[in-house]
């Protein structure tokens, strides 16, 4: 594994792989007085976020900075793209420093895979072996939150294959979603997408998944239901009508998730709208995995530095 | 005095190979055993057609030079078989006005590779709310025939018709560039599979079709002449074999990229397959394929859209759409319409020469060949193959999609009423 793009550089043997060392980094962690590994001592991890994100750029620093790499952080707004650089030029004078891999989050779909290009070819003239790791781009994919997904509910559930799990929301503009959709059924999982019609996207019948417009007819058989964020905006853009008839309609309230097996798991990537995507009560109840998904995903990134970085067994 | 002689050509590809005597850049007479002449142009085993006339080429200049000038497109017409091209009017300043319009002939003139024609705006700054000079710039010695927003779509349903009705009595066209852009706010590919999975916003296809329907219904009202720009999609075929069917004056484009690229494409994000109207699906190319053999299209127009390498190596959002056409049109169109047998050279001829002439007003273009008419041609070595490298063409910028493609046909020589203007790869210095 060279980079990080899409979970689609990964096939099952692979993200089990990964979702294994996070599990392992995890254990070495716990009970250690001083938590810092110095497994990537020397080496140097560049974020780019092009997109505020306190929660995605603040867990691959940490990530990185337990297992002793040295973490820098490039904002858009404090840096040379308000002067006008090029993605390109920033991308490979961060490489130039010496960067050994760029984590960037971006609000093009795609931007991860040029940057990607752009060190690989600069690469053969310089040697600068640079790791791309997608950390959001677009509505294209955002594949850490994807593993940090898998890692939870492999930890809740006690495995991914055959269960039933519900993706249920905005899907059309969420990268959330495609990531998990396709690594989960990667994984073994039956995966349904809740959605009205229009914030579903054209042709997600090819996908690896069912959609059913009926949240109340699923519940009861889900092992996990993943609600997404829905951005106030959409509403302007004519995909519903009002919060109110998206929350009734698609909301998990404390009814509807007494509707679930016990033993289901309720997700969600955060930031939470509460009330419209999820009941209070229900983010904060036992079945919800919300906070371990945080925690997970350090572990979950610290993996991917791990396999990138120090060239871990795949 | 005898200007060349081309020997032992096959017009239209078909006959006995002839020679064509050319005089004051008039073809003198056509037969056998012609010489004594200054030039002689050996075309043993070549196709002799008229020479190709693009609808829809944007030469940058004025104002984005970076990308090409008219020099570097015309010597990229020639260099493709082009004796005439349409300049399209999204320029800056834009060609709103005689001015504006009389320098882009005028520059093409000195540059003297090509008939260069502007093509003048509808509205104003391609603005959409106030009509430009139409009538001033029909009327100027740029002698517009052709009037278009390309890049922008005449979107106000009444502004349209008033243009319309405007040219009507003009005797101009007016070329829409169809899309709806409150069904592409954000659009950056294909509404379809590939799009979604990529996570680009959709630019639908319903977008081109309902605009297309709309303006048919416009023009016959209005009585006027309607071109559609670069049709993509197989639902917008279905509207105007249906709009033709019933008498109305509209005739229609599309470029080779969409007879032959899809948006399979896209999976890389490698903005050089970012076009406006985007790449479709693998259907949609096949029913732009058969709509052409069919004449429901009546032109293969190039779009020819030149992108300094800034605008073009960025992420794929950031990147402006468009790619170069002008030397791999002839190759595109004999890889998809000739091979597979859709189009004869005299379909070849039809749809590069003589219908963009007619419908851009061009007497001395896509004349027949024959005695007492221009000496205009392309010289076409069908059994030729090359590989496409866009550092090679001749225009500034090298955003060609079919980098490292093998394509048939070459185009060996251009002649412009006598005048030989381009010759085995080599533009008249």
């Amino acid at each position: 594994m060279r980079h990080l793009l899409s979970v689609t550089d990964l096939d099952a043997a692979a993200a089990t792989a990964l979702l294994d060392t996070a599990d392992r980094l995890r254990q070495a962690l716990l009970g250690r007085e001083v938590r810092k590994l110095p497994t990537l001592r020397g080496r140097t991890v560049i974020t780019m976020f092009y997109e505020n994100s306190t929660r995605t750029r603040v867990s691959f620093e940490v990530a990185g900075k337990w297992m002793s790499a040295d973490t820098v952080n490039v904002s858009a707004s404090g840096s040379s793209v308000a002067k006008g650089e090029s993605l390109r030029d920033t991308a490979l004078t961060l490489s130039a420093m010496g960067g050994d891999c760029l984590v960037v989050r971006h609000p093009a779909s795609g931007a991860a895979h040029r940057l990607a290009g752009w060190v690989d070819k600069d690469r053969a003239s310089t040697g600068t072996a640079t790791a791309i790791v997608n950390a959001g781009d677009g509505t294209h994919e955002h594949p850490t939150q994807a593993l940090l997904d898998a890692a939870t509910l492999r930890d809740r559930l006690g495995g991914i294959a055959g269960r039933r799990i519900a993706i249920v929301g905005d899907v059309l503009h969420s990268r959330v979603a495609r990531s998990n959709v396709f690594l989960l059924a990667t994984l073994g999982a039956e995966v349904v997408l809740v959605a009205p019609p229009t914030l579903l996207p054209v042709g997600v019948e090819q996908w690896p998944c069912r959609v059913s417009p009926e949240l109340d007819a699923e519940l009861p058989t889900l092992d996990a239901v993943m609600m997404l964020r829905v951005q106030a905006e959409r509403m302007h853009g004519a995909f519903f009508p009002s919060a109110r008839e998206y929350a009734v309609g698609y909301g998990l309230s404390e009814d509807r998730a007494a509707l679930l097996p016990e033993h289901a798991v309720v997700l969600h990537p955060g930031p939470m709208v509460r009330g419209m995507e999820i009941a209070p009560a229900v983010a904060d109840a036992p079945s919800s995995a919300v906070l371990a998904q945080v925690r997970n995903g350090v572990h979950v990134r610290m993996a991917v530095l791990y396999h990138l970085l120090a060239g871990a067994p795949e | 005095m005898t200007d060349l002689v081309i020997t032992g050509a096959r017009p239209y590809g078909e006959g006995e190979p002839v020679d064509v005597l050319v005089r004051d850049g008039v073809v003198a007479e056509i037969g056998s055993g012609l010489s004594g002449s200054a030039e002689v142009l050996d075309a043993e085993g070549l196709v002799l057609l008229p020479g190709f006339v693009d609808l829809h080429t944007h030469l940058r200049e004025p104002g984005g030079e970076e990308s090409e000038t008219i020099a570097t497109g015309s010597a990229a017409a020639a260099l493709g078989g082009f004796t005439a091209v349409f300049a399209m009017a999204n320029t800056d300043p834009v060609a709103d006005t005689d001015v504006v319009a009389l320098h882009v002939r005028r520059r093409g003139v000195e540059v003297g590779l090509v008939d260069v024609h502007p093509v003048g705006a509808v509205t104003v700054g391609l603005g959409g709310t106030r009509m430009a000079e139409l009538g001033t710039m029909a009327r100027s010695a740029a002698q517009v025939r052709m009037f278009s927003d390309d890049g922008h779509c005449v979107h106000d349903p009444l502004i349209m018709r008033r243009a319309l009705e405007y040219a009507s009595a003009l005797d101009v066209v007016i070329a829409q560039h169809a899309e709806d852009h409150r069904l592409t706010a954000g659009a950056q590919a294909h509404e379809g599979v590939v799009a979604s999975r990529l996570g680009l916003a959709g630019w639908p296809a319903t977008a081109e079709e309902t605009i297309v329907a709309r303006d048919c219904a416009l023009a016959r009202e209005a009585r006027a002449r309607l071109h559609i720009c670069h049709v993509s999609s197989a639902h917008t075929v279905a509207v105007l074999r249906a709009a033709k069917a019933a008498g109305v004056r509209v005739t229609a484009e599309v470029t080779p990229h969409h007879l032959l690229l899809t948006d399979a494409r896209l999976t890389g994000y490698d903005p050089v397959n970012k076009v406006n109207p985007p790449l479709r699906s693998a259907q949609d190319a096949e029913a732009m394929r058969a709509a052409l053999a069919e004449g429901v299209l009546d032109v293969v127009a190039t779009d020819h859209a030149p992108h300094a390498a800034q605008y073009k190596d960025t992420e794929w959002d950031a990147a402006r759409p468009g790619m170069l056409g002008l030397q791999t049109a002839l190759s595109v169109v004999v890889h998809t319409m000739v091979e597979p047998g859709q189009l004869d050279w005299r379909g070849v001829a039809r749809v590069l020469s003589e219908r963009p002439a007619e419908i851009g007003g061009l007497p001395d273009h896509g004349r027949p060949i024959a005695v007492g008419e221009p000496a205009t041609f392309a010289l076409v070595d069908p059994d030729g193959v090359w590989t496409v490298r866009g550092a090679q063409l001749a225009s500034r910028a090298s955003n060609t999609p079919y980098e490292g493609m093998r394509l048939p046909a070459t185009v060996v020589a251009t002649v412009l009423r006598g005048q030989i203007t381009a010759r085995d790869g080599k533009v008249r210095a």
